[in-house]
């Protein structure tokens, strides 16, 4: 399975790289659409700034949007909340809007950002949890979470709030977690990943 | 509920080129502990929640032998990884970043140009600049200096030192976790040099008192010997997350058994 990896300026892309070969899957990262039409699947990184990842990504925003109509996309982090319709992250801005929801920073009597490792409760079936069971620790690193309709919610997490920790509408998905650093946890969810990136 | 982290540390120096994690008290008599990316990946099985590579030589070629440990490692390891030593500007940051690091740790470079903290946070973001503070105590009781009263009831401020503990700075610890937080820095790495190599536990007091005085994660470092003193850098030095590094590479104890006693005692770990 060829996994685009889409390169827009933002972060570490190694880790998310390593972690799809591990599984078995080859890792193509670019920015270019033509070579993303050419995978199976499509993982959206991301560390930074809204604003600055929404800004970097513009110019491939439409060929992202229609590619997503035949193939398995994951938003990872930030690559989850730029998939909201807007973030309130410095200011308001607009999101690729392919899932129902808006960015809002956490709150709470907490450390801000939420940086280490936290618990999934699932609240609805998604294959790319299969095999993981309830109660699963995963890595955060964040500042920010996506408010949403339960419905697009596939797990949740409490960290001054119970915010939705992954979400999943039919072929797109986001996770606010990182699966790339997240262990065998992680793995098992990157190899799910892949397998739906099968048909 | 977000756990409590236990991170093992690998001081990487090279011999013959190549990376190896030695263990020494206060660097002198350093006991070869093996090869890095081994070490590291036993670390991962074991149920580690981070990793912290250091490189003491803090050398050119030491950041080169560092770049190429790194790469191995992230290609085997999916848990967060942490590389300091001799970090001096952006570029060693970014090349650190590239080579699969998730964050750096700053400690002597950060005092010299705290400017470092601010210009790293803005271009790479707060959560991959850890500034590490190494302090000492120091008695003489002054004017100005954060104050903290010590476990037999005596009183001293912690100063800043750098060049691994060589060079004291006259810096008040405290107001430079505070500091560093308001510059950029996403998390601290604090070692009491009293304290490091010594098996004696964590200094409490000021773990205690920056944890108190700073809304970021901080990581507790220097004295671990048994598994009740994590309890206590945790509890007591309300830390966030506790370091060790010789106890874990001598096989004194094992990750799995210290997260399994800390489960014992009501604390959240990942097992």
């Amino acid at each position: 399975m060829r996994i685009g990896i889409v390169d827009y300026g933002v972060g570490n892309l190694k880790s998310i790289s390593h972690a799809v070969e591990k599984k078995g899957g080859k890792a193509v990262i670019t920015s270019s659409p033509d070579e993303l039409r050419r995978c199976d699947g499509i993982i959206l990184p991301g560390v930074g700034a809204f604003r600055c990842a929404i800004e970097n990504i513009a110019p491939i925003k439409s060929e992202i949007l229609e590619l997503v109509s035949d193939r398995p996309l994951l938003g990872i982090c930030l690559g989850m909340q730029i998939l909201a319709s807007e973030s309130e992250e410095g200011g308001l801005h607009r999101g690729l809007d392919l899932i129902p929801g808006k960015v809002t920073r956490l709150t709470g009597d907490i450390k801000i950002p939420h940086m280490g490792w936290n618990s999934l409760r699932i609240t609805r079936y998604s294959e790319l949890f299969d095999g993981i069971e309830d109660g699963s620790y995963v890595y955060f690193v964040h500042s920010y979470f996506m408010r949403t309709d339960e419905r697009f919610v596939s797990t949740k997490t409490e960290y001054g709030v119970e915010f939705p920790s992954s979400v999943v509408r039919d072929s797109v998905m986001g996770t606010q977690f990182h699966p790339e650093k997240s262990g065998d946890t992680g793995l098992r969810i990157i190899e799910n990943f892949i397998d739906m990136c099968r048909r | 509920m977000l756990t409590k982290r236990i991170i093992p540390c690998l001081d990487v120096t090279f011999v013959e080129g190549e990376g190896r994690v030695v263990k020494g008290v206060e660097f002198v008599n350093l006991r070869d502990a093996g090869d890095p990316v081994n070490l590291a990946q036993r670390y991962n099985d074991e149920g580690a929640d981070e990793l912290v590579f250091l490189d003491i030589t803090a050398s050119h070629e030491g950041r080169r032998t560092m770049i190429e440990v790194v790469e191995k490692t992230a290609e085997q390891v999916f848990i967060p990884l942490t590389v300091g030593g001799g970090i001096r500007n952006i570029q060693d940051i970014e090349n650190l970043l590239c080579a699969g690091a998730d964050k750096v740790s700053i400690n002597t470079s950060a005092v010299k140009n705290p400017d470092l903290i601010t210009n790293a946070s803005d271009i790479f973001g707060t959560q991959c600049i850890v500034v590490a503070i190494d302090c000492r105590r120091n008695p003489r009781v002054e004017e100005g200096r954060t104050v903290v009263k010590l476990e037999d009831g005596s009183h001293a401020w912690y100063e800043v030192v750098i060049y691994g503990g060589r060079e004291p700075t006259g810096i008040d610890a405290i107001e430079w976790a505070k500091k560093v937080e308001k510059l950029g820095a996403g998390e601290i790495l604090l070692t009491s040099m009293d304290r490091d190599g010594t098996k004696d536990g964590y200094d409490i007091p000021v773990t205690r008192k920056i944890s108190e005085e700073v809304r970021i994660p901080v990581i507790a470092s220097g004295g671990a010997g048994t598994p009740e003193h994590f309890f206590e850098g945790f509890v007591k030095g309300g830390a966030d997350a506790c370091l060790a590094a010789s106890l874990f590479h001598f096989n004194e104890l094992s990750i799995k058994e210290l997260k399994e006693y800390l489960k014992s005692k009501g604390l959240e770990v990942r097992i």
